[in-house]
């Protein structure tokens, strides 16, 4: 089966392209038509962002061209098979779920005892005709502050991928969950979004894969959107794992919601991409809630790592800790833009931020800009940027054990990321990542 | 088969630290080196291991007649030499194990690969040996230990590595009295004809432990004085004023 969802003679965002896509995925859904509708029209209406615009300070905007892509089509049977074949980071997943190029092409569902406990997971699209009012509830409320309204409405425009999940209080899921995303044709445009609702005390582990078919030269648009809302005591542990192909221009936007007690861990691995922003919008809604952090990159060649982040406390004894380690070789860049805001009534609260950069070249080049705005007289923050090279007395201690100086200096690049490395919990996708991050360094050390 | 030092010197940038200085360990030998705090002993082991800081304009470094001076830190380690440093560096996110893994992974030939199983089972009976817990194999290298521990993961290194020629320096220092029979124990287990040691300390204790054939006196950068095991005890007695009033009166 293939349905074409563009017409041949159209690339871009264009309105007959829009039509094509409520027809074609959205017929029976007058919600979604509706609020589609309006992000066409916001996307239509906001420029991109411009030199002036502070969000984007540093950001080569030169790289930032939405010129040429278009919605995806439908995969083949052969591109079809490949990704499903090529979606396995993870070990003995609760669910897994295999998008390309946005179309659902393997769904495995959680097991019936979950169930049967009343846990909700499907595609998105499924969900929003299925469980309307849970979706709706939750689906895109959280607001954006990071500098990519013009994205979100992008992808609020065009998404149809995607899984919805839902967990009720108290159920805890021990086993990950996983969904793959991939990008198959070259100008095409995916648009993968998360949907995680923990209520009270439940738990679950979500790891999300994003990855380019093509590992060449085929350049791709993904803009996808995350969002946890961890109620009461739940613990909500998520992965993303960025490796599209070089040439891909990718937008991640994320958002945490924490609760009273709630335990919220993140951690995103950063490889693919030409330009790749990965914003993180952190709102603790509730007292004693933890919230972590967690950033790896590894830029090569000419890539830009753009991340943007904010942490807002707006409840008291609740802590945030975030920490973005970015290894830079060639003539890569990072940025690392981050801010902790603490409203007046957030006392007792600790937050800290610390990105850390290990410059493996000469050229490479990482920014920082920490910020913090702390309205609450009562608490602990502080935030903290390093760049550095490797250590040369850790070098030399390696070496004198025999140790040639390649080895010992790709030991202590991948020692570099172990601290992040070491929390994943799932053995399978810890060795992964392991891997994929060595395979990132290739023949450069 | 020796370790052979001659007339080496040694600038750490300009100022000048070894000063033409000789010294000979046979294989088979232990000796033991004491010295004034600065006095260049540490500078010496870090010299002879390689260390780039440690510019050597002069002299030789023979290990088994080959002369180590210009080589790589971890040419010379190949070669044999084993320097157990006072001041082991924290490596984060490099555990124990993959680090001693890959330090024998790169003695091996191109293509032979280290035998997991073997390799865990030999650091496990070490790690006993000298009463480390097990667990230290997963932690990151020294990071966090405390000084003791320290001291015994570079023995732990030695033993994994087998060396022919071994430098100690200061292992002794923060080692409670336990763990510095432990660690004799463990360095005299493989004293051998085939092996050379140089204990670099500041005190007799250690050398009730590990029975030195000779003792050398460091001063300024040079051996000012050697004798037998009981030039040690002669020194812990009368201190290093001794030495330099020895020294005046022979400069006299
Ligand atoms: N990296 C360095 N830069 C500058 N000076 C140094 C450096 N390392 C050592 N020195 C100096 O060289 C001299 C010899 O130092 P060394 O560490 O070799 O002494 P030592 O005999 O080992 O002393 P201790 O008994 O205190 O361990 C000292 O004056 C010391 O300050
Ligand atoms: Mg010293």
């Amino acid at each position: 089966m293939s349905v074409a969802t563009t017409t041949s003679d159209t690339e871009k965002f264009s309105e007959e392209n829009f039509r094509h896509h409520l027809d074609a995925f959205w017929l029976n859904v007058p919600w979604v038509q509706e609020l589609k509708q309006q992000n066409w029209k916001t996307y239509q209406e906001l420029p991109l962002p411009t030199r002036s615009d502070e969000r984007y300070r540093f950001s080569d905007l030169r790289k930032l061209k939405l010129d040429g892509y278009r919605p995806a089509q439908e995969p083949t049977e052969a591109q079809k098979a490949d990704a499903i074949a090529r979606s396995n980071l993870v070990g003995e997943p609760a669910g897994k779920v295999v998008f390309g190029d946005n179309f659902l092409l393997e769904f495995e569902g959680l097991s019936e005892e979950l169930k049967a406990k009343g846990v909700i997971w499907m595609p998105l699209q499924q969900a929003a005709i299925e469980h309307p009012e849970l979706v709706q509830k939750y689906f895109l409320e959280e607001e954006n502050q990071l500098g990519s309204e013009k994205l979100l409405a992008l992808h609020n425009a065009f998404f149809h991928g995607g899984s919805f999940l839902y967990v009720p209080k108290g159920v805890e899921i021990e086993q990950p969950i996983a969904a793959y995303y991939w990008s198959i044709e070259c100008g095409e445009a995916i648009f993968p979004h998360t949907l995680l609702v923990v209520e009270d005390n439940a738990k679950v582990d979500f790891v999300d894969y994003y990855g380019s078919l093509d590992t060449g030269c085929c350049s791709t648009l993904s803009c996808g959107v995350g969002t946890i809302y961890a109620g009461q005591g739940a613990q909500v542990f998520r992965k993303i794992v960025q490796n599209f192909n070089e040439e891909a221009l990718s937008f991640q936007l994320e958002a945490n919601i924490a609760d009273r007690d709630s335990q919220v861990k993140t951690i995103a691995v950063n490889l693919g991409s030409k330009y790749a922003r990965l914003q993180n919008h952190t709102r603790i809604v509730g007292p004693g809630a933890d919230v972590k952090m967690y950033g790896l990159t590894v830029s090569k060649d000419e890539q830009e790592f753009d991340q943007r982040t904010l942490q807002i406390h707006e409840a008291p004894h609740a802590v945030s800790d975030l920490l973005f380690k970015n290894a830079l070789l060639d003539s890569s860049r990072t940025i690392f833009s981050g801010l902790i805001k603490v409203a007046k009534d957030a006392q007792q609260t600790d937050a800290y931020q610390t990105n850390r950069n290990l410059l493996l070249s000469k050229t490479a080049e990482a920014n920082s800009l920490p910020g913090l705005e702390i309205e609450a007289n009562d608490v602990k923050c502080s935030h903290g940027a390093t760049t550095g090279q490797v250590d040369e007395s850790e070098l030399f201690y390696l070496m004198a054990r025999g140790i040639p100086r390649q080895t010992a200096y790709q030991l202590l690049v991948f020692g570099f990321f172990e601290e992040i490395v070491e929390k994943i919990s799932n053995e399978e996708l810890r060795e992964n990542v392991r891997k994929l991050v060595q395979a990132k360094f290739g023949n450069e050390m | 088969m020796s370790l052979e030092i001659k007339n080496l010197n040694v600038n750490i940038g300009e100022k000048q630290i070894l000063r033409d200085f000789s010294l000979e360990v046979p294989a088979g030998q232990v000796h033991a080196i004491m010295g004034p705090n600065g006095t260049g002993k540490s500078t010496l082991a870090k010299a002879l291991a390689g260390h780039e800081d440690y510019e050597i304009s002069g002299g030789e470094a023979l290990l088994d007649g080959e002369n180590v001076v210009g080589m790589e830190p971890d040419e010379i380690a190949r070669l044999g030499l084993f320097v157990a440093f006072q001041y082991p560096v924290e490596i984060p996110g490099v555990t124990i194990a993959n680090f001693i893994r890959a330090a024998l992974q790169a003695r091996l030939p191109e293509g032979e690969k280290i035998v997991a199983t073997d390799y865990y089972k030999t650091l496990r009976a070490y790690m006993d040996e000298l009463k480390i817990d097990r667990a230290f194999s997963a932690r990151n290298v020294n990071e966090g230990f405390s000084g003791g521990e320290k001291k015994r993961c570079e023995i732990l290194q030695m033993k994994m590595l087998d060396p022919k020629y071994v430098i100690m320096d200061e292992t002794d220092s923060g080692l409670d009295i336990d763990a510095l029979k432990i660690v004799a124990e463990g360095v005299n287990n493989m004293r051998s004809p085939d092996r050379g040691f140089l204990v670099i300390t500041h005190y007799q204790r250690l050398l009730d432990y590990i029975v030195p054939d000779v003792v050398h006196i460091m001063w300024d950068g040079r051996i000012v004085k050697t004798g037998d095991k009981n030039l040690a005890l002669e020194m812990e007695e009368k201190g290093y004023d001794w030495v330099k009033e020895e020294l005046a009166t022979a400069g006299a």
